[in-house]
Formats: C-alpha cells, structure tokens, sequence
C-alpha cells in the first residue's frame, strides 16, 4: 500500500484540519464553558444586585452598558446560540443520525448561521427599542 | 431503567457500557439540557418583552409565581448542567488522578456556591421585602 500522504491517526488539536464539524465541535466546548463560568456568573450577580438595592442595580447596569459590558454579553448571547443549537444538533446524532458527511457538514454550518442571525436579531431589537 | 442504572439489559449481558458511573452522567447531561433549550429561550424573551429593565420591572416580574419559578428552576438546572459540563472538560484535559480530583472539587464547590448564592438572591427578591 503505497500512500505517500500523512493521515492523522488519532484526534489531536494541532492536527486537525479545520472544518465546519470541527469548529461546531470546539465551539461547543467553548461557548458551554463561557456559558458556565460567564453566563452564570452574570446571572448571579444581576439577581445579587437587584436583592441589594438601587445603589448596587445602577452600578451593575452601568457597567453592563459599557462597551467592555456589552461586548461581554452580546458575546455570551452567541455562546448561549451557539451552544443551544449545537447541542440540538447533539440530540439528533446521539439518536445515531445525521452521520451522512454532507448533511452532517451541512447542520454544523447551520448552528453558525443559525447562531449569528439569533444574536443580531435579540440585539437589533434591543438597540432599536432603545433599552 | 431509572436514572442511577442506565445501562440496557443487552449492554449488561454483553458487558458494555461504563466500568464507572458515567451512564448517569451522560444521561442526565442530556436530560438537563432539553429543560434549559425550554428555560434558556424563556429567560431571553422574558426579558425582550419586559417593558422596561429597571429594577422595580424586574422586581415585580420576579415576585410573580410565573417567573419565580422558572427563574429558580433555571438557577438549579444551569448550575448542574455546567458542573456536568466541566466535569467533561476536565476529564478530557487533566489524566493525573489528585490534579483531576482537585479540579472536578473546585468547579463542584464554585457550582453549589454559586447556585445557592443565586437562590438566596431570588428569594431575597421573592420574600425579603425588597424595595
């Protein structure tokens, strides 16, 4: 067996190719962290603030309305897109479908369209109300 | 099959399956990730839908049994999903048994504090005459 090219035997991050199923993998990982250590820590301390008093609301909506603020949580709303529909897409394959290569590729790169036409169109709305 | 023995009757016989306990964990990853798909959109809309994000919005919508109790459903649910999470990640990235003990402690430890911490700020929001 003659084959020149060097096929990567078992899953290691440095070689993988990137591709959309990959990417939906790690960014599942990814965003499921964000979302523990981020999401919940922001959940927490919106609740804490709102059981402390006025004083301590305005300061957590002032620094939720900076721009440090806002890239934070529109970052963890794509997480919590992102994480959602790829662990739909998890549902699915732990029934053992969706395993066909195309169709596999294909719902990965939906979770990431998916994901982002979701995070614009919460944010959009919330601009355009002027909150 | 309850949730503490998930191993099917065929897996049994044929041996298959965790050696350990991870079955249940598995399982339950899942289970807590089709209540959050529910409570996660519930927590975003509530939120676009409420007229305002002051305070006394967010203290009234929380006072009513029907956000209270999703909202605390949400905390309980959210924390055990991302400790089952970590634990993945830890298990996939640290093999020395006291490093992995030691982390799998910590995010344990970081999950029942913080859900406590956000369910006394629930119900200090609830019945703490908050004003």
């Amino acid at each position: 067996m003659a084959s020149t090219r060097e096929r990567p035997l078992s899953p290691h991050l440095s070689i993988w190719r990137w591709g959309p199923n990959m990417a939906a993998s790690i960014f599942h990982r990814a965003s499921g962290v964000a979302l523990s250590i981020g999401g919940l820590a922001v959940l927490t301390w919106w609740l804490l603030a709102v059981a402390r008093g006025q004083e301590a609301y305005l300061d957590f909506a002032r620094l939720a309305g900076s721009p440090i603020g806002l890239i934070v949580l529109i970052g963890l709303t794509w997480a919590f897109f992102q994480h959602l529909l790829s662990g739909i897409r998890h549902l699915v394959m732990d029934t053992g479908a969706n395993f066909e290569l195309n169709a596999n590729k294909r719902s990965a790169i939906l979770t990431f369209v998916g994901s982002v036409v979701l995070t614009l169109a919460v944010w959009i709305y919330i601009f355009g109300v002027g909150a | 099959m309850s949730l503490g023995d998930s191993a099917t009757p065929l897996g049994k016989v044929r041996g298959l399956g965790s050696a350990r306990e991870g079955g249940e964990h598995w399982i339950t990853e899942r289970v807590t990730s089709i209540a959050l798909l529910l409570l996660g959109v519930w927590l975003i809309a509530s939120l676009l839908f409420l007229p305002k994000l002051d305070r006394q919005t967010i203290i009234e919508w929380l006072r009513a049994p029907s956000a209270a109790v999703p909202m605390a459903l949400l905390i309980v649910v959210g924390f055990r999903h991302a400790l089952d999470g970590m634990k993945v990640v830890v298990d996939d990235y640290v093999h020395e048994p006291g490093r992995n003990f030691a982390w799998n402690t910590f995010f344990l430890f970081l999950a029942v504090g913080g859900g406590a911490l956000a369910l006394y700020a629930l119900a200090t929001i609830c019945f703490g005459g908050v004003a």
